[in-house]
């Protein structure tokens, strides 16, 4: 099973649903906080491969958040 | 160490300052106004002989044993019932009085068995020791008259028994049972000479509404109500006080000894956390320790399917180390890791999440929270500033509204569910937030004002429901808000939406808004409201918004930092706090320090010697993730049954079998050791030394009562693998890694051995500004300053119903039983539970064609099981229930991965399923519960 694909976008979606009271400039700024704030590095790199090989699968502030991410 | 004895002052304490002024047989003591004859004169150092009177108890005054003379007063009162007064003389030992005594002690023995040499209480019996007080010599009635020595004897219960025949009617079991369990099982039943205690209306024990927990047995003053264990193996000899192991509470305990064998264990008088009570697996279920399925020896394997080899402990110690630094070699330092445990010591925890940390080179450190209260911590640090609880247990004394959400406090935290109930029936309100009818909706002397029996899965409507009612309808505490918090304009928009007014979610929850409204009046305006919760707020997708919801709740209606108060999670586990606080989570430190703090991870770089990582490491889903990916290969899982407990197993076992190494060390092979290649066995906590911290973050002594079987301490085992590994840890003692603790942790920096032996116990934070520790928080101001609101969206759980699987599954536990069993089903207390059982509503038994008892599969779209069905109108239509107490139940072959959104944790409490009626032949019934793994391996094939 190759899970932790589908693992980071549920995760990512979740919270992001969980933000859904800031504007898509703060949401994005706080999916980034919370990404560098509790994930593995390596979960970070899945993300990010992900949503550069398919930016229109995920939303924008998805996007701007990964653009974000140091 | 002797028999450590606690000194019965004969009638509880008194609060209040000292300013009655009382003379005792020529000896002078200030008591406080109220303060009983009886308790002044044990004050002032003259014990009054009795045998109704305990100081755990009202008094009754019933044995007229305890009769005094007072000066100026007629007769010879009872000293139990009769207050002191201001310059009140009183004499103990007069011939009046001592005749009397001795008159009433006749009248006692001459209906009791004279068999004090062959009695199992010999040398433990007040009876006895009070005949010698009185000086009674002979007995003028004779034994010839009517008597109650042929009274029929009720063995029923595993662990005490009942001897009428020894009784003396002096109420004290069934005041205990009323006054401090709040079961009210026992009466008198009878008038005069046939007054007799009785169980329920006339029922043996096993077959009453007894819940075992001792109360009774610890209260008789004979041999009437007595431990089997005393009866077998003799009156104990000495004590080791320590920690109970069980659950969230954390009750303080004699280990009562005769030679090396635990006889019994009795709670402490002045346990911080339960103030001498007990339930019946702390007092009773400590047989585990001894149980012949220990693990004792450690052992290797190459591959899972080999057979274990016992080796020697420096062949397993070697063979971890090398394995860890072979994976770490082949594949990179991020791919070993462990798990730590909220049942082992802060010791335990410390010397793991370090050995992670300094000797594994990552921050791949995780404790069992994670699937339990990692909400918590998260919630609380983002409103109040710091993961914890905010009061210490005395505090629900103090409430006037109780609301109790998603938790079951007297099956899961037994002791302080008395403790509630006792303010219950002083008179406190009461809400009941919870799918199920629990007990404490309506039991002896207790009715919740409002049971908001809401769906799964809809708290958060629930919550942001009762603060929308708090903001519209102007019951802001405006002077608390405005001095003590941040963000309360923009929530108090979010809040005051009509989307989140009860009528708009009333079909979301389904409880009428109108109980909704009542209740939020009620809880803002009700005078101290106390809010308690459990695994039924955080085991949810949306967890952490929960716990944050209800901190803003609280913080809008003024109800923190003060007494009575508060937002009160109730832990799982003996050492949930503790394991949190020692740095077991993957992205903090002890003390809940992130570590990408610089400064923070200075102190333990220049403690340690060592450089550490500055990111989060992995989380226990993510490491079952990683392996599945095959980033992660090497895992020590330290005190947890990962396989039984956490959920959807086959991904749980699918990454277990993908790693190069497992490790387990536990006190049994357990489910997960079936995929581990290394076992090491675990040390009890009676063999334990250290500490533990339960729910109010009082940290608790844990001593040895014995060696650990095993020959090791396992924090001396994970230093010696740190060790293998290059990285040298060595300590002497645990007293020295609670040093260690204490220099590189701010909220623990008050805290050692030596002060907790002398003062007992420490709610931490302990530093300079609070020496003996901090009993409730953010007293002036929040950990983090001002309080914060945050806004709690609804985010309905992505887990619904469906045509397909139609109702709702969701789990608990049991009071008899803990967590996955290991323990409990290893003592007699299957006796109350010998399997986990499927409650169902009779409505949708009915249409599926399930009677009482039936055998049914239970199906999820993970998994399947077979359970036998228990019809039950303790449950709403739609939503099914179960425990996960046994590993052939299956009960996490049906939860799925969903999770919290912002911590992980597993959402157990809400899994959609069908039931059907099992067919012989037929699925899960098929080749029997024992074999539901071998189905669902099918099956997922």
């Amino acid at each position: 099973m190759s899970g932790s694909e589908f693992t980071e976008l549920r995760l990512v979606n979740d919270i992001l649903a969980n933000l859904s009271y800031l504007p898509d400039d703060e949401a994005a700024s706080a999916l980034a906080g919370h990404i560098e704030r509790f994930w593995d590095p390596r979960m970070t790199v899945r993300l990010r491969e992900r949503v550069a090989a398919d930016e229109s699968s995920v939303s924008t502030v998805v996007v701007d958040a990964v653009a974000r991410l140091g | 160490m002797s028999l450590h004895t606690e000194h019965d002052f004969g009638t509880p304490a008194v609060d209040g300052p000292a300013t009655v002024g009382v003379e005792v047989d020529g000896l002078r003591v200030q008591v406080p106004e109220g303060t009983s004859v009886m308790r002044a004169a044990a004050l002032a150092g003259v014990d009054v002989p009795k045998l109704c009177a305990t100081d755990s108890l009202d008094a009754f005054g019933s044995c007229r044993l305890c009769l005094v003379e007072i000066d100026g007063r007629r007769g010879t009162p009872a000293s139990c019932t009769t207050p002191v007064a201001d310059g009140m003389v009183v004499h103990t030992q007069t011939p009046k009085v001592a005749k009397l005594r001795e008159s009433v002690m006749e009248l006692y023995i001459s209906d009791h068995p004279l068999d004090c040499l062959t009695c199992p209480a010999n040398g433990d019996c007040e009876l006895q020791d009070m005949a010698g007080v009185v000086g009674l010599r002979q007995v003028r009635y004779g034994q010839d008259g009517a008597n109650h020595g042929d009274a029929e004897k009720d063995h029923s219960n595993p662990y005490f028994d009942f001897d009428p025949s020894k009784c003396i009617a002096c109420s004290r079991c069934v005041r205990a049972c009323g006054e401090i369990q709040g079961t009210f099982a026992l009466t008198i039943e009878g008038r005069g000479f046939e007054s007799k205690v009785s169980p329920g209306a006339g029922e043996s024990f096993m077959d009453s509404e007894c819940v075992s927990c001792g109360a009774c047995v610890q209260a008789c003053p004979t041999s009437t109500l007595q431990e089997k264990s005393v009866v077998e193996l003799g009156v104990p000899t000495r004590s080791v006080t320590t920690t109970c192991a069980y659950c969230g509470v954390g009750c303080s305990f004699k280990a009562e000894l005769r030679g090396d064998e635990v006889v019994r264990m009795v709670p402490l008088k002045d346990g911080g956390a339960n103030d001498g009570h007990s339930c019946v697996k702390g007092r009773f279920a400590f047989g585990y320790a001894s149980h012949p399925d220990r693990a004792l020896k450690p052992m290797l394997r190459e591959k899972i399917t080999d057979p274990w080899r016992e080796v020697e402990w420096d062949e397993a110690v070697d063979a971890v180390a090398r394995g860890l630094l072979d994976v770490r070699q082949k594949y990179g330092v991020g791919s070993i890791g462990a798990i730590t445990s909220s049942r082992c010591t802060n010791e335990e925890v410390y010397v793991v999440q370090k050995m992670v940390r300094a000797a594994f080179g990552n921050n791949n450190v995780d404790t069992c929270a994670r699937v339990c209260h990692s909400p918590t911590g998260y919630g609380l640090k983002q409103t109040f500033g710091e993961s914890a609880g905010t009061q210490d247990f005395k505090s629900v004394a103090s409430a006037d509204v109780i609301m109790v959400i998603g938790a079951n406090p007297t099956d899961g935290h037994p002791v302080f569910a008395s403790r509630m109930k006792q303010r219950l029936r002083q008179g406190a309100r009461l809400i009941v937030a919870d799918p199920r009818r629990i007990d404490l909706v309506r039991s002896p002397h207790i009715a919740a004002e409002h049971h908001l029996q809401l769906q799964p899965g809809t708290n958060v409507a629930l919550v942001n429901a009762m603060s929308h009612v708090v903001v519209t309808e102007g019951l802001v505490d405006q002077d608390f808000v405005a001095a003590r918090c941040e963000g309360f304009d923009e929530w108090a928009r979010f809040i005051s939406g009509e989307e989140h007014s009860p009528e708009a979610v009333e079909p979301l929850t389904g409880v009428p808004a109108a109980d909704v409204r009542a209740a939020a009046r009620l809880y803002a305006t009700g005078g101290n409201g106390a809010i308690y919760y459990g695994l039924g707020v955080t085991e949810h997708s949306q967890g952490s918004t929960m716990v944050m919801g209800m901190a803003n709740l609280a913080m809008a209606c003024g109800n923190i930092g003060r007494d009575g108060v508060g937002v009160n999670p109730l832990r799982g586990q003996n050492n949930v706090q503790g394991s949190c606080d020692m740095g077991s989570f993957p992205h903090e430190l002890t003390g809940y320090r992130h570590v990408s703090d610089d400064s923070a991870r200075k102190i333990f770089e220049d403690l340690w010697g060592t450089t550490l990582q500055a990111e989060p490491g992995l989380r226990i889903p993510n490491m079952f993730d990683s392996a599945l990916e095959g980033t992660f290969r090497a895992l020590f899982v330290h005190g947890e049954d990962i396989a039984q407990s956490d959920p959807n197993f086959h991904h749980v076992s699918a990454a277990l079998e993908a790693m190069d190494l497992v490790v387990v060390q536990d006190l049994f092979l357990n489910e997960t050791s079936k995929f581990a290649h290394v076992f090491l066995p675990g040390a009890s906590f009676l063999e334990k030394d250290g500490t533990f911290t339960n729910a109010e973050r009082r940290i608790n002594r844990v001593r040895s009562v014995m060696k650990p079987k095993s020959g090791k301490h396992e924090w001396a085992i994970v230093c010696e693998i740190a060790t293998a590994m290059g990285y040298p840890m060595h300590y002497d003692h645990p007293s020295q890694i609670m040093d260690e603790i204490a220099a590189v942790t701010p909220t623990f920096a008050g805290v050692s051995f030596d002060k907790l032996d002398r003062v007992g116990s420490i709610q931490w934070p302990c530093d300079d500004q609070a020496p003996l520790g901090t009993p409730i928080m953010h007293a002036e101001s929040f950990t983090r300053g001002l309080g914060r609101f945050v806004p709690t969206p609804f985010v309905p759980t992505s887990e619904r119903s469906t045509r397909k699987y139609p109702l709702v599954l969701t789990t608990g536990r049991i009071l008899s039983q803990y967590n996955v069993g290991a323990q409990t089903r290893r003592t007699a207390n299957v006796a109350w539970h010998g399997e986990d059982v499927l409650e169902i509503h009779p409505h949708d038994a009915e249409v599926r064609g399930i009677l009482d008892g039936a055998r049914v599969t239970l199906t999820s779209r993970v998994g399947e099981t077979a359970l036998h069905a228990k019809l039950s109108e303790r449950m709403p239509t739609g939503v099914v229930y179960t425990t996960f107490h046994h590993p052939i139940s299956g009960t996490n072959v049906l939860t799925t991965e969903n999770s919290d959104w912002a911590t992980n944790c597993p959402e157990y409490k809400v899994t959609a399923v069908q039931v059907a009626l099992a067919r012989p032949g037929v699925g899960a019934d098929a080749v029997g519960a024992a074999d539901w793994r071998t189905a669902a391996a099918e099956l997922a094939d």
